[in-house]
């Protein structure tokens, strides 16, 4: 049996097999769990600075991200997998920032919004800013804006969904 | 659809931008004085003759004094001019003559006062800002004095909390706005 | 055998919490409080998440390139923390700001009084779990929103008031727009009232909660509506009037409580009175000009100028000193919510931990604004 087991015949079924599951079962559920994870988004009530103002007129009556699923999650933050970065993070809030994204559960995603968490902003040459928070914390979807409308806000969101749908893992790491 | 823009100051490419335009004005009327504040100032210098009278404007008074005696100047604005809160507690460097000025700004809710504005000002040396707190006098000064203290580096005696209130705690560079502290950047 | 025998009476009795910068009822701020079970014994403000350093950014820029950064603390009324910027600057220079900037300044500045004062509303209603208010007002300030973006440009951000009068001209059809929506606002007001104000479950949460004193509130300086709520009349825009507010009727609304429900109710009734504010100015606004030609750089003669208007919050007061260049020597920014931050230990004291967020929130305190 164990010579049976080396011969390359075995090998290739065994691939085969493997393919075979691969895309009868494993794609699949890899496409519902992603469809899943998109559709809900918790967002972290975190308020960085002054773009929470334009986020809370997304979340309002007129922009209402509620729509695309996305729903302030006002439990733990361990719960929660969407990290809106919203504007300036000076570097009393950073130290703060890492804690928080350290506690968030896998699999989690960070949206950098407005140009100070993209680059440091209005504010590149002050010395309590950081110049960016992707020295800090990894981003995945960056909005321009100083601050960016609510529509653009959204737009992020969805582009997030479009990038969470075609993730390659199930663990969606 | 009417926007005016200076589009004169504009340089058009390949022009050199012309000077700004003197903004017109109406002929300049003789300002009749300040009647209050010369009230006021003649009241603060007849009770401490030491007392320098910086400005005199309508509505705006500032007097210098020393560290040792603006306590005292501070209790006679609080209690017998009549103004009552702090406004706003204001730490300027003056590093050309190595010193550093704290202005505390007083205002009034008393009808007829309520729009005038008193500045007690004293000036400490640059190198061991020392200066009494003036929290027994107005009780609001309290976070203004803190934030004095971290952005400039003034040492306010008496105050029962000078911990960093703005700045991150673990901040160990020089007060933010001395002039010799430049932000990195520029 | 009784819990009292097992614990010492006084060690281990107070838990020291944050109400950290992560929390849905902090902000961007955090709250140190010490708890003795469900009794709050004190508090102590932590401030500074957000200190970005205006100040001192507003030593290397001149004085027209220091206006986009400085209409960003308060950005729900960035009209309002301009303002007395482009006053203190105007007297610097000794500018005569000409008819028809003065009324698009004061338009402007009521508009973001109102938006202000609708986001802090909201706040409040999500606060005490009153969704309806937050999702109603996050809403109908869009309308506002929109006016002003039809003179300003921008949503929120409009670098609209600057030293020389104002950006840009008002185009005809935004007279229009403004028109409808006070009339509109008018009555969505009274339904606010019927709703929120005057709800019997948002009076048990917050009437008698948080009573600041008339004495209280004069001697540690607060200012805005928590002043006005504890029945001090002290407006700026009656008491120090600047621009246009002589030539317009509006009166000051003052409650005597002090109380929570006070400071929520003032500010429904300030929205009343900037209504009417805004209706009489784009009535009666003249035609002309609405910029004086300054140029990128104007230079301001030395001297010292200490400058306060009301903006929605409250007094805010600038101290610029000049040197004759064209960038300012010193430039003090002194906001109402810090002003008003010296009230919120006072209030955090003696309370039971449900009236935290009622109170906190109800001083409308900014804190973008106080940390700037």
């Amino acid at each position: 049996m164990v010579e049976v087991q080396k011969s390359g015949a075995f090998q290739v079924l065994v691939g085969k097999v493997d393919n075979i599951l691969q895309y009868a079962v494993g794609d699949p559920l890899r496409y519902l769990a992603n469809w899943g994870r998109l559709y809900s988004l918790w967002p972290v009530h975190l308020e960085t600075a002054c773009c929470s103002v334009e986020v809370g007129a997304a979340a309002g009556s007129r922009f209402d991200f509620e729509r695309f699923g996305t729903l302030e999650a006002f439990g733990s933050l361990r719960q929660c997998d969407l990290l809106i970065v919203m504007g300036t993070v000076t570097r009393k809030l950073a130290p703060r920032l890492k804690l928080i994204y350290d506690q968030m559960a896998d699999p989690k995603w960070v949206i950098a919004m407005g140009a100070c968490a993209i680059t440091g902003g209005l504010y590149f040459d002050s010395y309590n800013v950081l110049r960016g928070i992707d020295d800090v914390i990894p981003v995945d979807v960056f909005v321009p804006g100083c601050p960016p409308r609510a529509e653009a806000l959204l737009q992020g969101i969805v582009l997030l969904q479009e990038k969470i749908r075609k993730l390659p893992t199930l663990s969606g790491a | 659809m009417t926007f005016e823009m200076s589009q004169a100051n504009t340089p058009q490419p390949g022009t050199v931008a012309k000077p700004p335009a003197v903004p017109s004005s109406p002929p300049a009327q003789p300002k009749p004085e300040p009647a209050r504040a010369k009230d006021l100032s003649v009241r603060i210098n007849s009770r401490f003759p030491t007392v320098a009278v910086n400005w005199m404007k309508e509505k705006r008074l500032k007097v210098t004094t020393t560290p040792d005696k603006v306590k005292e100047v501070a209790f006679f604005v609080r209690d017998d001019l009549g103004f009552d809160h702090i406004s706003a507690v204001s730490g300027v460097d003056w590093i050309a003559k190595n010193e550093l000025e704290i202005v505390y700004f007083a205002g009034s809710v008393k009808p007829g006062w309520a729009d005038f504005v008193v500045a007690v000002a004293e000036r400490v040396a640059r190198d061991n800002p020392v200066a009494p707190t003036l929290i027994e006098v107005w009780p609001g000064a309290e976070y203004h004095e803190r934030e004095t203290h971290e952005m400039l580096g003034i040492n306010f005696q008496g105050h029962p909390n000078q911990s960093h209130l703005l700045l991150p705690e673990d901040w160990n560079d020089l007060p933010p706005l001395r002039k010799d502290y430049v932000s990195p950047g520029r | 055998m009784t819990v009292e025998s097992e614990y010492s009476p006084d060690a281990d009795r107070i838990m020291a919490v944050s109400l950290g910068p992560q929390h849905p009822g902090a902000g961007h701020f955090r709250i140190k409080l010490w708890l003795d079970g469900d009794f709050l014994v004190r508090s102590e403000p932590d401030a500074g998440y957000v200190h970005r350093g205006e100040e001192k950014m507003g030593e290397y820029r001149n004085y027209i390139q220091n206006v986009p950064h400085l209409e960003r603390p308060v950005i729900l009324d960035s009209c309002g923390i301009l303002m007395p910027y482009a006053l203190g600057v105007d007297e610097l220079m000794g500018n005569s700001i000409p008819p028809r900037a003065q009324y698009l300044r004061v338009i402007m500045c009521e508009a973001n009084r109102i938006i202000s004062h609708m986001y802090y509303l909201g706040i409040l209603g999500i606060f005490v779990g009153h969704s309806t208010m937050i999702e109603w007002a996050m809403g109908d300030r869009d309308f506002w929103i929109d006016f002003a973006e039809r003179i300003g440009g921008a949503r929120v951000t409009f670098a609209y008031i600057i030293p020389g009068g104002v950006r840009n001209d008002m185009p005809a059809f935004a007279v229009e727009k403004g028109l409808k929506t006070c009339d509109w606002f008018d009555k969505r007001l009274d339904e606010y009232e019927k709703i929120f104000l005057k709800n019997p479950l948002f009076l048990q949460r917050s009437e008698g909660v948080g009573v600041l004193s008339k004495e209280d509130a004069i001697r540690l300086g607060t200012t805005g509506t928590v002043l006005r709520a504890s029945g001090v009349k002290h407006d700026l825009r009656r008491d120090e009037p600047y621009c246009v507010y002589p030539e317009l009727d509006f009166e000051v609304p003052v409650l005597e409580g002090g109380d929570s429900w006070a400071r929520a109710y003032v500010a429904l009734l300030e929205m009343r009175e900037s209504v009417k504010i805004i209706r009489q100015a784009l009535k009666k606004i003249p035609p002309g000009p609405v910029r004086l030609k300054l140029g990128p750089q104007p230079r301001v003669p030395a001297g010292e100028v200490y400058s306060r208007t009301e903006a929605a919050r409250g007094e805010m007061s600038y101290h610029i000193i000049s040197d004759g260049s064209p960038r300012p020597y010193r430039l003090k920014i002194g906001t109402p919510s810090f002003k008003n931050l010296r009230a919120l230990p006072h209030l955090l004291r003696n309370v039971h931990v449900a009236d935290i967020p009622v109170i906190y929130w109800s001083l409308n305190y900014w804190p973008v604004e106080a940390d700037r």
